[in-house]
């Protein structure tokens, strides 16, 4: 039974059912951007032998809230020359623009906000208002810097939205569906059902499948990794060059919102990556719950599943971000539009080809 | 039909900016990312160091040149001690030679340490940035236990030292130097040799040998440009013709002679070249009393003198007028951070916003010692 469901059958309306239901993903990314911004420090801190912080709570877990609490008491600052209109909606736009994304991923195989046919499109649609949340940021602050973040974050996300979307189109081709609700129960709690291993297709295809798969995996990865700014391709907010690009001029609670925004977005890519080729809420292999005939058990399970798989990939980007160092702008539009693009077009055919045959 | 008119921006970089180094403010005229002109703009945090120095004895001067390159401070005090002594005429015990080089090249270690880890923090890598302060701690810790202080030291003494060395010192020293070789390898291999690094830093700010002569530029970033220049060997002083090293230039490993890679890559090779000279300085150490040709008045025949030494940044020059007194009538310094970011302009015509960062950081310049 889906949560939306369990809501109606509670209230016999279905506005608050809808509300409700939308509101879920909040409970969940708010604690998982105050556990990951924790994370981030300790393993930042591991990995550059030091300890990180150890001062707020037993080994400094309670870190996160303290940032929280010195944020909301910081005077919100609008500078006097500013844009205000778009100064102040650009942080909720850019927060709208990743929680969005979050109405079609689906959490486990009773919870998913909206059951959408158009779920991987519509992905690649509402993550255009990060970009413009970013603009409007960067040019509401009349700040040369924060404009400079704005409009190579702009130029960035958008040429490495490119390659995600073909990667996607692959998929799509195999799967002949759109739906990602549909996809991550196709997939199966069998690991070799999983896009990465061909998928779900019979015969000689699947075999033919794995490599060019992936190869889309890759792709995909690298380009989200550029889409949530992060190192190597953090060249909007390289710090080094140009302080915080976009967010220079924020401060207090909206400079948290782009905060928020960001680790919410790093969820959401690897959420995307996982229940695309890694099966999303789907146990690699089967389910104690079948096992013990304990039916209410699977849905715990499958988050468990979904939740490690996301932290996993988040983790794998902080990974990367303390160790490699940043490419140029020039550079990164290089790799997107010499590399990534034309390896993602023949993927793209082959697999077609595959599937024709 | 009216052509749509563009203008040059003037992005105005420090002198708050996080990859400045110090207080530096760089006006740079921008054609979109590209660079047409970069105007440094200096002082800052200038001290009138020059000028207070007319008005103090010599021993008092010492604590005042540890703050010009205040990432150097050892070896200003070594170049400073030099040239006075070099005024009187004082020889002093080999014992002091000894802990003045063993002092001098760890010091260009940490400077060193500080610059490539600083460096690969502007080109984007944290992580390095910490293995090498890491380090450096542990050089600043023997200082501290040495001489009480961990940056300004005031130990180099006009004919000896302040103090001798602590009974724990050489051991601990020795055990430094392996675990640094690890250090170093580690380093190459996480940022050196890293593609993304060599890709931003190859080919980018390269300075060719005749623009590097004409600039007046010396030390790490003259070798970098192919020339066999250290004043450790071209104009010895103290006991440094007694210990065996070589003298690193850059070879265009990843790209052109003279770019910031080799700039960077020149640093890393001297580093161990100094391991080198301490391990050998430290073994050969002779016992002895360090105190012995300290002066008990310093006070120069009339005349001038100009001493240089080769600091972690390059030719680091006295240039003092005694008229006989107990204070110098004139001092100045040849602060090689000062010249080499005269450069600066030169290596970034045609290159983009974030090349500035990576050619600023590979030059290596200490705003203390600009501004003095």
């Amino acid at each position: 039974m889906m949560i939306y469901d369990f809501f109606i059958s509670i209230f016999h309306n279905e506005l608050i059912a809808a509300f409700l239901n939308s509101i879920i993903p909040v409970a969940f990314i708010v604690p998982f951007a105050l556990f990951a911004v924790y994370l981030e420090r300790k393993v930042s801190a591991h990995m550059q032998d030091r300890l990180g912080p150890m001062r707020v709570g037993a080994h400094g877990w309670l870190q996160s809230f303290a940032d929280i609490l010195k944020l909301l008491q910081k005077e919100d600052i609008v500078a006097a020359k500013a844009d205000k209109k778009l100064f102040n909606i650009a942080p909720v736009l850019t927060f709208v623009g990743c929680y969005a994304v979050f109405a079609v991923i689906p959490f486990s195989s009773a919870y998913i906000g909206a059951n959408l046919d158009l779920g991987l499109l519509y992905i690649v649609a509402v993550s255009g208002f990060v970009v413009a949340g970013i603009l409007m940021a960067g040019w509401g602050s009349n700040n040369k810097y924060s404009l400079f973040g704005a409009v190579r974050s702009a130029a960035q996300i958008v040429s490495y939205e490119i390659p995600t979307t073909l990667v996607i189109i692959t998929i799509i081709i195999v799967t002949k569906s759109l739906n990602l609700y549909d996809l991550s129960v196709n997939q199966t709690s069998n690991m070799f059902n999983w896009m990465i291993f061909g998928g779900y297709v019979e015969g000689w295809h699947k075999i033919a499948l794995i490599p060019f798969m992936f190869i889309g995996f890759i792709i995909i990865y690298i380009s989200t990794l550029a889409e949530v700014n992060r190192t190597p391709f953090d060249i909007p907010e390289a710090e080094s060059e140009l302080v915080a690009g976009y967010h220079t001029e924020y401060s207090g609670m909206k400079f948290a919102m782009f905060f928020l925004a960001e680790y919410a977005n790093m969820f959401a890519v690897s959420a995307i990556v996982s229940a695309i080729f890694l099966g999303g809420f789907q146990s690699p292999f089967g389910y104690l719950g079948s096992t013990l005939n304990l039916p209410w058990l699977i849905p715990i399970e499958q988050f468990f599943w979904f939740a490690s798989k996301g932290i996993f990939f988040v983790f794998v980007q902080m990974w990367l971000r303390w160790t490699l160092p940043r490419l140029r702008v020039d550079q990164l539009m290089a790799m997107c539009w010499k590399y990534l693009i034309p390896i993602a077009v023949v993927n793209l055919l082959i697999v077609a080809l595959i599937m024709v045959l | 039909m009216s052509v749509l008119k563009t203008e040059e921006m003037i992005l105005n970089m420090g002198p708050q900016h996080p990859s400045t180094h110090g207080v530096l403010r760089l006006e740079l005229e921008l054609d979109g990312e590209l660079i047409i002109d970069v105007k440094p703009h200096v002082g800052y945090l200038h001290r009138c160091f020059e000028k207070h120095c007319e008005a103090l004895t010599y021993p008092q001067i010492v604590p005042y040149v540890d703050r010009m390159d205040y990432l150097a401070a050892m070896y200003n005090e070594f170049g400073y001690a030099v040239t006075v002594e070099r005024m009187l005429g004082i020889q002093v015990p080999e014992r002091v030679e000894y802990i003045r080089v063993i002092m001098g090249e760890f010091q260009r270690i940490a400077s060193h340490l500080v610059a490539v880890g600083t460096y690969g923090l502007d080109i984007g890598a944290f992580t390095p940035f910490l293995y090498c302060f890491r380090d450096r701690e542990r050089i600043l810790s023997l200082f501290e236990m040495t001489c009480g202080a961990r940056l300004l030291y005031n130990y180099i003494w006009v004919g000896g030292l302040s103090h001798d060395l602590h009974p724990d010192f050489l051991r601990l020293a020795k055990e430094f130097l392996p675990d640094f070789k690890n250090t170093l390898s580690e380093l190459n291999n996480l940022l050196s040799y890293n593609k993304i690094f060599t890709e931003r830093t190859a080919n980018v700010g390269v300075l060719p040998l005749d623009t590097a002569i004409n600039y007046g530029v010396t030390g790490p970033n003259l070798r970098a440009s192919g020339l066999k220049w250290d004043l450790r060997k071209d104009d010895p002083y103290s006991i440094y013709d007694k210990f065996d090293f070589d003298i690193p230039v850059g070879q265009g490993w990843y790209g052109t002679v003279g770019d910031c890679w080799d700039r960077y890559y020149l640093r890393v090779l001297e580093m161990e070249q100094s391991v080198k000279i301490l391990e050998q300085a430290l073994v050969q150490i002779p016992d002895g009393n360090i105190s012995e040709a300290i002066p008990k008045r310093i006070k120069p025949p009339e005349g001038q003198i100009y001493t240089r030494v080769e600091n972690p940044r390059g030719e680091l020059g006295y240039f003092i007028v005694s008229k006989g007194g107990l204070q110098p009538h004139r001092v100045k310094v040849h602060a090689p951070s000062f010249i080499h970011l005269g450069l600066l302009g030169e290596l970034c015509k045609g290159h983009f916003v974030a090349d500035v960062i990576a050619i600023l950081g590979s030059i290596d310049i200490v705003l203390g010692e600009v501004d003095r």
